[in-house]
């Protein structure tokens, strides 16, 4: 804290410093940090603490007035010992990886194009920003259009390009193609999100390293792996960070694109709590779900941010 | 790799290289906004011409997704539509050439302005709790800062569904399920985590000794907040309260499961719009045209702090 002003506020004179405006620079931190805080306690971990409590309950959300019964563990052994749930974790992670992995390829890739500064690349950036900026439900929504087999615009164009025909496949209704359709309107919707991230972090590259590698004379290939790849590192992670934790939770644009289907192929985790929650009404039970969920990416994220601050620290 | 050395800098790189990454970055940037392009000329679309088969690249423009869209219609018998007086307006005479009748306006004006009154109500609020709340952390010394910025942030990695059930619960016991107010005060508290993170970093970039000299001057540490820093900051509020905004105009989870009728905004109404015969894809296209102009605007407004709103400020250029 500066010296100066708590010379300031030594000088103001004592009767000014009792009015409301004169009040120490403590009480105004605490005054002004406060509804913050008393908000997220309220919206935030209030309820956590109720979830946390109804987890270890038979408690169902559209029978209030049923006797409350206390289970123990019980409905964290059904959670981790049920089949349809593990099936909906590899459901999850193999919609988080995939995605992580094309987004990452397609948004460094693109962000190292963009990165020469071709005339007008700040408008074409632009244009390839907007996905990321939009509704994920309504964008769902959208490309169920787009996938229908037969009037969409996805297959007539996988048509024109390779010759099938268009009607011989569908993307939300088979359950071969139904994950990996969702990969691809996520990746369309957030390549964007990783290229932003990744250019920020070729620019942050001063060019007096490439010039001294160059005065060294390292091949181009030399200089990517040594200079740009190392340096661009920590923007990557935070990226994959920032993306890992949303598709994690990722709910709004499945539901809307296959909410699941076909069968229970697409049923990532969030789809899973939904159902068991807002369907089924088994409200301790999914519970216990959401906490399990809460705990591996609060857990999964603080060994990556450590991980992270090594990297940033080399 | 044998590049032969030229004697430009490394750091401008060759016309030809330039001509190819403009290239591949041009087709990308197609590729990408043909969906957005071919949903918002479905809206002008007829509903056959929207289905048809191949789909249409070339077609008749027409309005009537966007009249099916503001209007609930029935279907007529051809005897019943003779017996009616002659449409008294364009809109009227679309309708009736479909054999329909005009039963009244539909949903999607009241589910529009419940977007803006929460989406700017709880922006408001985000933003004043924000700003306050970043000042502090920014300015003074408290305890355990860096703990309580990590709480406000985890609070966003709590997947949304597994906080609506017991918002949902808590909505029940205090009547605010499916009200406005309920709606705002929870965007208010999802908004605040990234108002505050934001806002500190801008808050960070104005120089102490602006407030010093005025304190120094006679202001006190209030008045030297309201006249020196908030006129400093007013970019980064204004950045702040465009990616609220964002956000509380784009939420579903939340919306589809606390709001029914009353409070609903529009992602969870676009789904329904398409009808009981499911075909009325130019409705659908036309709003959500009118849904994503908005966020085009404000996307290009805000290009120069996009980066520091989507990483809660971590990267800041």
């Amino acid at each position: 804290m500066s010296t100066l002003a708590e010379r300031a506020v030594a000088r103001t004179p004592r009767r000014l410093a009792l009015r409301f405006g004169g009040m120490s620079d403590r009480a105004i931190a605490w005054l002004f940090i406060t509804p913050s805080v008393l908000l997220l306690l309220a919206v935030n971990i209030f309820p956590l603490l109720w979830t946390i409590q109804l987890s270890f309950t038979n408690y169902r959300a559209n029978r209030p007035n049923a006797v409350l019964r206390y289970v123990g563990l019980d409905n964290y052994r059904d959670i981790l010992t049920d089949p349809e749930v593990w099936q909906a974790m590899q459901a999850t992670a193999h919609f988080v990886l995939w995605s992580i992995a094309l987004e990452l390829i397609l948004g460094f890739g693109l962000a190292l194009l963009i990165n020469r500064g071709f005339r007008g690349h700040s408008f074409w950036t632009t244009i390839i920003l907007l996905p990321m900026m939009l509704s994920p439900a309504v964008v769902g929504n959208f490309w169920t259009f787009l996938l229908q087999p037969q009037i969409g615009l996805f297959n007539s164009g996988i048509a024109l390009v390779t010759g099938v025909d268009p009607s011989s496949f569908q993307m939300i209704g088979d359950v071969r193609l139904a994950p990996w359709s969702i990969i691809m309107v996520d990746t369309w919707m957030w390549t964007p999100y990783v290229m932003l991230i990744c250019l920020a972090g070729l620019r942050s590259i001063p060019d007096y390293i490439y010039e001294a590698a160059e005065v060294d004379r390292a091949s181009p290939l030399r200089q990517f792996w040594s200079i740009t790849l190392p340096m661009v590192m920590p923007f990557v992670m935070l990226a994959i960070l920032f993306r890992a934790i949303e598709n994690f939770k990722m709910f709004d644009m499945v539901n809307l694109l296959t909410s699941g289907g076909p069968g229970s192929t697409t049923e990532v985790a969030s789809i899973t709590l939904k159902r068991e929650a807002f369907e089924k009404w088994r409200t301790g039970y999914s519970s216990a779900l959401a906490i399990i969920l809460f705990v591996t990416v609060f857990g999964a994220a603080n060994i990556y941010v450590k991980a992270l601050n090594r990297v940033k620290q080399r | 790799m044998s590049t032969p050395i030229t004697a430009h800098s490394v750091a401008e790189p060759s016309s030809r290289s330039k001509l190819i990454a403009s290239f591949l970055v041009v087709t990308y940037a197609v590729i990408t906004i043909l969906p957005l392009l071919w949903i918002f000329l479905t809206g002008f679309k007829t509903p056959p011409d929207s289905i048809a088969y191949p789909p249409k690249v070339l077609f008749e423009p027409s309005v009537e997704g966007y009249v099916n869209l503001f209007t609930t219609r029935s279907r007529q018998t051809p005897e019943f539509l003779a017996t009616l007086p002659p449409p008294q307006t364009w809109y009227e005479r679309l309708v009736r050439s479909r054999n329909m009748v005009i039963g009244g306006p539909s949903k999607v004006v009241p589910r529009f302005v419940n977007s803006m009154v929460i989406g700017f109500g709880s922006t408001f609020l985000a933003v004043c709790f924000g700003t306050i709340a970043a000042y502090a952390f920014s300015r003074f010394r408290v305890p355990l800062a860096d703990d309580l910025l990590f709480f406000i942030l985890s609070t966003r990695m709590m997947p949304p569904i597994a906080v609506a059930i017991p918002i949902y619960l808590m909505f029940r016991h205090l009547g605010l399920t499916d009200t406005k107010l309920g709606m705002i005060l929870l965007y208010t508290a999802v908004n605040v985590s990234l108002a505050v993170w934001l806002l500190k970093g801008f808050m960070d970039e104005i120089p102490r000794e602006y407030e010093e000299a005025a304190m120094v001057d006679g202001y006190t540490r209030l008045q030297a907040f309201f006249k020196v820093v908030l006129p400093q900051a007013t970019t980064g509020i204004a950045a702040t309260a465009i990616f609220c905004l964002i956000f509380a105009w784009n939420e579903y989870a939340f919306a589809v499961l606390l709001t029914s009728g009353d409070a609903q905004t529009m992602p969870p109404f676009i789904p329904f719009i398409i009808g009981e015969g499911g075909q009325d894809w130019p409705a659908v296209a036309a709003a959500t045209t009118i849904f994503f102009i908005p966020i085009l605007c404000f996307t290009i407004l805000l290009r120069r702090h996009l980066l520091r709103g989507i990483t809660f400020g971590a990267v800041r250029k």
